[in-house]
């Protein structure tokens, strides 16, 4: 494993109007690792997301602090072209869903708002995309139809090729099992394992036990502080700190 | 007790709405006995594609009407349409909070004018406008068409604009998420979904432009002729029955109702598309 940061996060805070989500957040994640963010509800693993691929300037009254670098350039920097950051850092969002059109377009959205236009070259990135995402051979024989008919596992997934049709550097993920069987989610995981060999991915789990699963390294969140991080093995095994302790063993959250 | 007046509360209202129904019905009814007569006389074809408009030597044809109205139409839909879409995509996605609040409340008082003030404008402004820079008598399709163009202008901004806010707030979260600009996210993935809606939009607005008769009477000439460009005059379905009826009488009178039969069923055909279409959207 690469060891340097791929995104560096320094002394970040977040403010939702006069309400401070985040505060005095510091982590650096890894070239090709799975690092996962948790936390209960409302600790600012989501805001964390959204900050990195700066989706939360849709939201009128947000503004943050610090520094999040991105290959050593802060990504909040005026210049920094946002189509760009959100091509090389992707983001599949909790609720999966897909744009209305069909499988085929879903996927070739994005490459095709980047301005590839050759036909041969977007259904190749549409296969090896949904390929990747561990669902083209239960759609390969239905591309062109709509999409919002797959099931809820079939649309997560789809959501997930739609952001490797990017081909992105980072991968982010908002509790993407949330809403999903035992089965699916473990489709979703695997592919997660395989995916890391290419990408860097972040994923804020929906429960301890995927954290523990699928990350490399973690981070406890709580009240928007960082409470503990380090490597996942160590982590759930033996925390530093008596939150992250009371935590994971369901004491609270 | 209770029971018996909830039962006599729902019961009134019932025969309220009921009321209301049993208008349109007579309406319907009114104008078919008075208009079937001499659609019978004249026969169906020879009334609609009849040329020649002549009440008192008993001709009645009225395609130079439908004609009329029909063009004044599509004026004011190639006009009105894409302006108003426009505004509606400006109003949803563009426009900062204190515009719209403004801009908003704007095109809805435009439905409050009264037709007549806007058939009086055209004539005093647009009309000689017409005539100075573009030739022709003034009063004309043109003249119609933009009128009737600001008239629908309300209605079809007001029903895209709900149809384009009623999407999932993750369509264009997910657009964006996938690198598109704001504007690609509107032009690829909001305006195809809002696309039933705003279809509804532009039928509903259609249906305001043929049925609309003061504004139409003031600004387009009336003459009972196939208009050969959009400069020359013309006269629709409605001005025809609402210039002639004050002094028509016996067969004319009649052909005048059939008049409003072949306008009623214009204008129900494009109210059940609108219908079918938002329907489908439902399913």
């Amino acid at each position: 494993m690469d060891n340097r940061a791929k995104i560096s996060i320094k002394n970040l805070n977040f403010f939702y109007n006069d309400h401070q989500a985040i505060k005095d957040v510091s982590l650096d994640i890894k070239y090709n690792e799975i690092y996962a963010i948790f936390g209960p509800a409302n600790s600012g693993t989501t805001t964390i997301l959204k900050a990195i691929n700066r989706m939360c300037d849709l939201i009128p009254g947000t503004r943050s602090e610090g520094e999040i670098l991105l290959d050593g350039r802060d990504i909040r920097s005026p210049d920094f072209n946002i189509t760009e950051l959100r091509r090389r850092v992707g983001i599949v969002f909790e609720e999966p869903v897909p744009l209305p059109m069909s499988i085929f377009d879903n996927i070739a959205y994005g490459p095709r708002m980047s301005g590839i236009k050759n036909k041969a070259v977007l259904a190749e990135r549409v296969e090896k995309s949904l390929r990747m995402a561990v669902l083209w051979d239960e759609v390969k024989d239905k591309l062109h139809s709509p999409a919002l008919r797959l099931s809820g596992g079939q649309q997560q997934r789809l959501c997930i090729a739609r952001i490797l049709a990017l081909e992105p550097e980072v991968i982010m993920l908002d509790r993407p099992c949330a809403a999903l069987d035992p089965i699916s989610t473990f489709q979703i995981e695997e592919s997660l394992k395989l995916l890391k060999e290419r990408f860097t991915i972040i994923i804020v789990p929906h429960n301890i036990q995927q954290a523990a699963r699928v990350a490399d390294r973690a981070g406890f969140m709580l009240m928007g502080t960082l409470v503990e991080e380090g490597d996942t093995d160590r982590m759930f095994v033996n925390p530093r700190e008596q939150k992250t302790s009371d935590y994971i063993t369901g004491r609270f959250g | 007790m209770n029971n018996l007046k909830e039962k006599l509360i729902g019961n009134g209202f019932f025969l309220i709405a009921l009321s209301t129904l049993s208008v349109l019905a007579l309406i319907t009814v009114f104008i078919l006995i008075e208009g079937v007569p001499i659609i019978a006389k004249v026969g169906l074809f020879n009334f609609i594609f009849g040329m020649k408009w002549a009440p008192s030597q008993g001709s009645f044809g009225i395609f130079p009407m439908i004609v009329g109205s029909v063009s004044v139409t599509a004026g004011a839909a190639i006009l009105g349409v894409p302006t108003a879409i426009c505004c509606s995509i400006f109003l949803t996605e563009f426009a900062p909070p204190a515009v719209s609040k403004i801009v908003r409340p704007a095109i809805q008082l435009l439905a409050g004018i009264p037709s007549v003030v806007y058939g009086f404008w055209g004539l005093t402004f647009i009309v000689p406008f017409i005539r100075n820079y573009l030739g022709g008598p003034g009063l004309s399709v043109l003249a119609g068409s933009v009128i009737l163009a600001i008239m629908i202008l309300p209605t079809i901004v007001s029903i895209s604009e709900v149809s384009i806010l009623a999407l999932p707030r993750q369509y264009k979260e997910g657009s964006l998420a996938l690198g598109a600009t704001h504007w690609q996210t509107v032009r690829s993935v909001l305006l195809p979904a809002a696309k039933s809606g705003i279809t509804t939009s532009v039928i509903l607005g259609m249906g305001r432009a043929i049925g609309e008769t003061m504004a139409v009477i003031m600004v387009l000439g009336n003459a009972v002729a196939l208009p050969k460009s959009i400069l020359d005059p013309a006269r629709t379905l409605t001005t025809n029955i609402g210039i002639e009826m004050g002094y028509a009488s016996g067969e004319h009178q009649q052909a005048l109702f059939a008049t409003g039969i072949v306008l009623l069923a214009i204008i129900m055909l494009l109210n059940s598309a609108a219908q079918i279409i938002v329907q489908r959207r439902k399913d």
